[in-house]
C-alpha cells in the first residue's frame, strides 16, 4: 500500500466515524466537534491527492485549499459554538429540543 | 435516546444507533474504493501553477497560487471571516467573567507576546518563497489574541471600538480596492501586473494578516462591542 493510498483511506476513516459522532453524539459540544473533525479528514484526503502524480513536489493547489479552509472550518466552528452558549443561555440545556425527550 | 451512565451525556442508542453504524460502514467502503480509484487528474495544475510561478511575483508555489492565480477564492474567504464576526456579535454573547487569572498564565503572557508579534511578522515576510504567508501569521496572532483574553488584559470591546472595526475591516478592504484597481492596469480584476505583483501582494498581505489575527480573537471572545445610545 503506498503513501497516498494510507494518508487517502485514513481520511475516509476519519470522515465517516465523525459522520457517526454527528448523529449519535446528542450533546451540542460533541456534534460540533465531530463536524470540525469531518473538515480535518477532507483537508487530510486533499493534501494526500495533492502529490498525485507529483514529479518535482506535490500540487501546490489542493494546499492552498486547505490553508483557506482551515480558516473557514475555525469560522464555522467558532460561530456553531456561539449558537450553543446562546441555545444554552436560552434553555438551560446543551441538548436539542428533539433530544431532550427520553 | 438514554443516559450514557459514564459521563452523564446523553447519546442515541438501540436500533438507531446499529443502523447508523451499518450505513457510516457502508458509506466507509464506498468512499475507501473511490480515493482509491479515481481517475488520472485531467489537467496537471501542479505543472501549471510551477509553470508560471515567475509571473506571479513570489516563488512559494502556494503563496502564488493564494494570493495570484486564486486570489478571488482568497478574498471570499476573508469575507467569510468577517461574515463569522457580524454572527457571533448578532448572538449578543455575555463578555467573559472576571476572575482572577493563573499567575504562571501572566507570566506565560509577558514571555510569549512580543515573540508571537515577532514570529508573526516573520512568517508573514517569509511567505514569498518558503511556507508561510497571510494564513500563517494571522493565526499566530489570533493565538496572541486568546492568550490577552485569557489573562484578562481584554475585557471590553467597546473602548477601541473605532480601532477595532477598522483592523477587522481593513485586509477585505485593501484586498478588494487592490483587485479592482489592478483591472485598470491589466483589465481584469484580481489580474495583477507582473512587474508589481510582489509588491501588491504585500500590501493586501499584511493588512490581512491583522485583520485575520483580529477576527479569530474577536471570534473567541464572542460578546460584541458596546454600543453608546
Amino acid at each position: 500500500m503506498n503513501q497516498i493510498a494510507l494518508y487517502s483511506l485514513s481520511s475516509v476513516a476519519i470522515f465517516v466515524v465523525c459522520l457517526y459522532a454527528v448523529v449519535v453524539q446528542a450533546h451540542l459540544i460533541r456534534k460540533i466537534l465531530a463536524l470540525n473533525m469531518m473538515g480535518s479528514g477532507i483537508f487530510l484526503l486533499l493534501v494526500a491527492l495533492a502529490l498525485r502524480g507529483a514529479g518535482d513536489g506535490p500540487d501546490p493547489v489542493p494546499h492552498a485549499m486547505v490553508l483557506t479552509g482551515i480558516v473557514v472550518a475555525v469560522s464555522a466552528t467558532a460561530f456553531a459554538l456561539a449558537l450553543a452558549r446562546r441555545l444554552y443561555i436560552e434553555r438551560g440545556s446543551p441538548y436539542l429540543p428533539e433530544d431532550e425527550r427520553e | 435516546m438514554s443516559e450514557d451512565k459514564a459521563w452523564g451525556i446523553r447519546v442515541r442508542r438501540g436500533p438507531v444507533r446499529a443502523l447508523v453504524a451499518l450505513v457510516g460502514m457502508l458509506l466507509a467502503l464506498v468512499l475507501g474504493w473511490s480515493v482509491l480509484t479515481l481517475p488520472e487528474q485531467p489537467v496537471d495544475l501542479a505543472r501549471e501553477s510551477r509553470a508560471a510561478l515567475d509571473e506571479s511575483g513570489v516563488s512559494n508555489p502556494v503563496t502564488a497560487v493564494l494570493m495570484n492565480f486564486r486570489s478571488y477564492d482568497t478574498f471570499l474567504e476573508i469575507g467569510v471571516l468577517l461574515l463569522a464576526v457580524i454572527c457571533v456579535w448578532a448572538l449578543r454573547l455575555p463578555p467573559p467573567q472576571e476572575s482572577a487569572p493563573p499567575r504562571l498564565l501572566i507570566a506565560l503572557a509577558r514571555l510569549l507576546s512580543p515573540i508571537m508579534v515577532l514570529v508573526a511578522a516573520y512568517l508573514l515576510w517569509v511567505g514569498s518563497s518558503e511556507p508561510g504567508g497571510e494564513f500563517q501569521s494571522g493565526a499566530v496572532l489570533g493565538a496572541l489574541g486568546v492568550l490577552l483574553v485569557l489573562v484578562g488584559a481584554v475585557r471590553s470591546l467597546s473602548n477601541h471600538r473605532g480601532k477595532l472595526l477598522a483592523g477587522l475591516v481593513a485586509g477585505y478592504g485593501v484586498f478588494l480596492l487592490v483587485g479592482v484597481a489592478v483591472a485598470f492596469a491589466t483589465g481584469t480584476v484580481f489580474e495583477y501586473p507582473r512587474d508589481l505583483a510582489y509588491t501588491l501582494i504585500m500590501t493586501i498581505e499584511v493588512p490581512a494578516a491583522i485583520s485575520i489575527g483580529l477576527a479569530l480573537a474577536v471570534l473567541f471572545f464572542a460578546a460584541p462591542p458596546e454600543v453608546d445610545e
